[in-house]
């Protein structure tokens, strides 16, 4: 009996049609633990009530407005500053991720030092830190009379109440992104075709470039998408650093706060979904990169 | 860890990356922690007493701590329902429903904060119901606690799907077949298998739902003495330019985060043994 359960999923296709409808009908029979009712009951019912209908009414308050008065409140010049500020410090956020995570991912994976476990803590505390206080701490961090600001103002960089600073701090709270994506799949690496490689007389540049990178691209790429995701929905680090002036600190998270202080609903509504918009092309991408990482890795 | 001794030689550019990464960490993720404390101390520790246990940080720590008791269980009831779902059955639009549940992971706060908004706001689409029947969830807890529990919805079923989908269902079959009840093959094979991937999933939840700023921003409406949670605390002390008393509110997030990531240390050393 029980082997005939397991294997009835398989087994349906090949059975006779006769002797199946004399039993329970067959989807119901493929699933050999219980609880599928209850827990697809649970699943559907909470995200429909917390996913899905305040998606479905922002949307349709999108909507409500129509395809000319969105157009215009999605493309006032205030606006399009917003987004080519948001763009331009979440690509370098990204930038410099994808750069620091790499090499985190690297050490962490490929060398033993003193405090190894405690820096790949530390690589989490971007998550675990509420982004208020990572604010906090590093617009206190770079004014100019903080640690690094009394540092850095001689040398004329301004990092605080500046788009360099709207940049740090979409950077700090997306560190563990690129690590955490491309640290496992170093680890799976073992380092033998490395190994093997550097036998081959190829230099350690050359064995990175031709023998490490292609295995680790997927994942690397699946990070940077996610890290770029991130910072171009930020928000609580950022009002803290960003000095917040329209036409050049101002990110479109914030003018979507501005725009609700103000009682202006449909610019707010308009601006939050191109922001839902891009999250969601975001998202799409990143499954499909994910997806690529999956197949690359059956590959090997 | 993997046995790579021989990947894991120090050679002079091995050492020179090594000391990168350190120097770079400690100045971009260590030193933020550092003055957050050094900033919280720097009165004295009397001054930092004071300002932890004052009346308006208190009353957002207890809102903090309360939301955090609402939310944490419900989606751990919500992840365990989805992991068990998504990686014990096949059927379709599975893949479908594993995005949907990641959904609120890739919304910005700001975002999540707006369609609560557009549901149960005045202007929403459940507003002119609400208002004919005398009911508010726009700028009071409730709206803290719905909006805490979109943000961190996915936390509990991400840690469990990959691990209960690499564990597979034969242990859970076999107890079937021997004739155990579903909930006691949930507590007694499930349950025991993935607890410490549940702790650490219900530990992130938590973490989160504490430290939410931007959505819990846009539906509290911020009212001091009332609906302030301690992220909102510390933008509100910060702004009247009461620098310590933000570090020090800060500084109760701070250990929060602290625990959190010594929390991870522990379970996953638990998990790899």
């Amino acid at each position: 009996m029980s082997t005939r359960l397991l294997d009835a999923g398989r087994a349906r296709t090949a059975r006779p049609l006769g002797l199946s409808w004399s039993r329970s009908p067959a989807w119901r029979r493929q699933r050999v633990l219980p609880g599928f009712g209850l827990t697809l009951g649970i699943t559907l019912f909470y995200l429909g009530l917390i996913v899905a209908l305040p998606l479905a009414a922002m949307l349709l308050k999108t909507a409500s407005l129509g395809w000319d008065e969105f157009w215009r409140l999605a493309t006032s010049p205030r606006a399009l500053a917003t987004y080519r500020i948001t763009l331009t410090t979440a690509a370098m956020a990204t930038a410099f991720n994808a750069v620091f995570g790499l090499l985190l991912a690297w050490v962490l994976v490929r060398h033993e030092f003193p405090g190894r476990r405690l820096l790949d803590a530390l690589v989490d505390l971007p998550f675990a830190l509420p982004t208020a206080v990572a604010g906090l701490a590093l617009v206190t961090l770079f004014d100019r009379s903080g640690w690094f600001g009394s540092v850095l103002a001689p040398l004329g960089i301004q990092v605080a109440y500046a788009p360099l600073g709207i940049a740090l701090a979409m950077a700090f709270t997306s560190v563990p992104f690129v690590v955490r994506t491309v640290q496992p799949v170093l680890e799976d690496m073992q380092g033998e075709l490395e190994e093997a490689a550097t036998t081959l007389g190829a230099s350690p540049w050359q064995t990175f470039r031709l023998v490490v990178w292609p295995m680790i691209l997927p994942a690397f790429t699946a990070g940077c998408a996610l890290a770029f995701a991130r910072s171009l929905g930020e928000f609580g680090a950022i009002v803290f650093i960003a000095g917040n002036l329209p036409f050049r600190t101002e990110v479109t998270s914030l003018l979507v706060y501005i725009r609700l202080d103000e009682f202006d609903y449909p610019a707010a509504a308009a601006l939050a979904t191109v922001l839902l918009a891009m999250a969601f092309v975001l998202l799409f991408l990143t499954n499909l990169l994910q997806s690529w990482q999956l197949r690359h890795a059956d590959r090997h | 860890m993997p046995t790579v001794t021989n990947a894991r030689r120090q050679g002079p550019s091995g050492a020179w990356l090594v000391g990168l990464a350190l120097v770079l960490s400690a100045l971009f993720l260590l030193a933020p922690l550092v003055l957050i404390f050094v900033q919280a101390f720097a009165a004295g520790l009397d001054a930092y007493v004071h300002h932890v246990t004052e009346p308006a940080t208190r009353h957002a720590i207890g809102l903090t701590v309360l939301t955090a008791l609402v939310v944490v269980p419900i989606n751990v009831v919500f992840g365990v329902a989805a992991a068990w779902l998504v990686t014990r059955y096949r059927f379709f639009g599975r893949r479908l429903l594993v995005t949907l549940i990641e959904i609120p992971f890739s919304v910005s706060p700001i975002v999540a904060g707006v369609i609560y908004l557009f549901l149960y706001g005045a202007q929403g689409l459940l507003g002119p119901f609400l208002q004919a029947h005398d009911i508010q969830v726009m700028f009071t807890l409730w709206a803290i606690f719905l909006v805490s529990l979109f943000v961190t919805a996915p936390f509990v079923a991400r840690e469990l799907i990959p691990l209960m989908q690499a564990q597979g269902s034969e242990d859970e079959e076999a107890a079937i077949t021997l004739g155990a009840s579903g909930l006691q093959t949930f507590l007694l094979v499930t349950l025991p298998n993935v607890r410490w991937a549940l702790l650490y999933g219900a530990i992130l939840c938590n973490a989160r739902v504490m430290g939410e700023f931007g959505a819990v921003s846009v539906v509290s409406g911020n009212i001091r003495g009332q609906t302030n949670t301690l992220p909102l605390q510390v933008e509100l002390l910060f702004n009247d330019l009461n620098t310590v008393g933000a570090f020090a509110a800060a500084s109760t997030l701070a250990v929060l985060a602290l625990v959190t990531l010594a929390a991870k240390l522990v379970l996953e050393a638990r998990t790899r043994s």
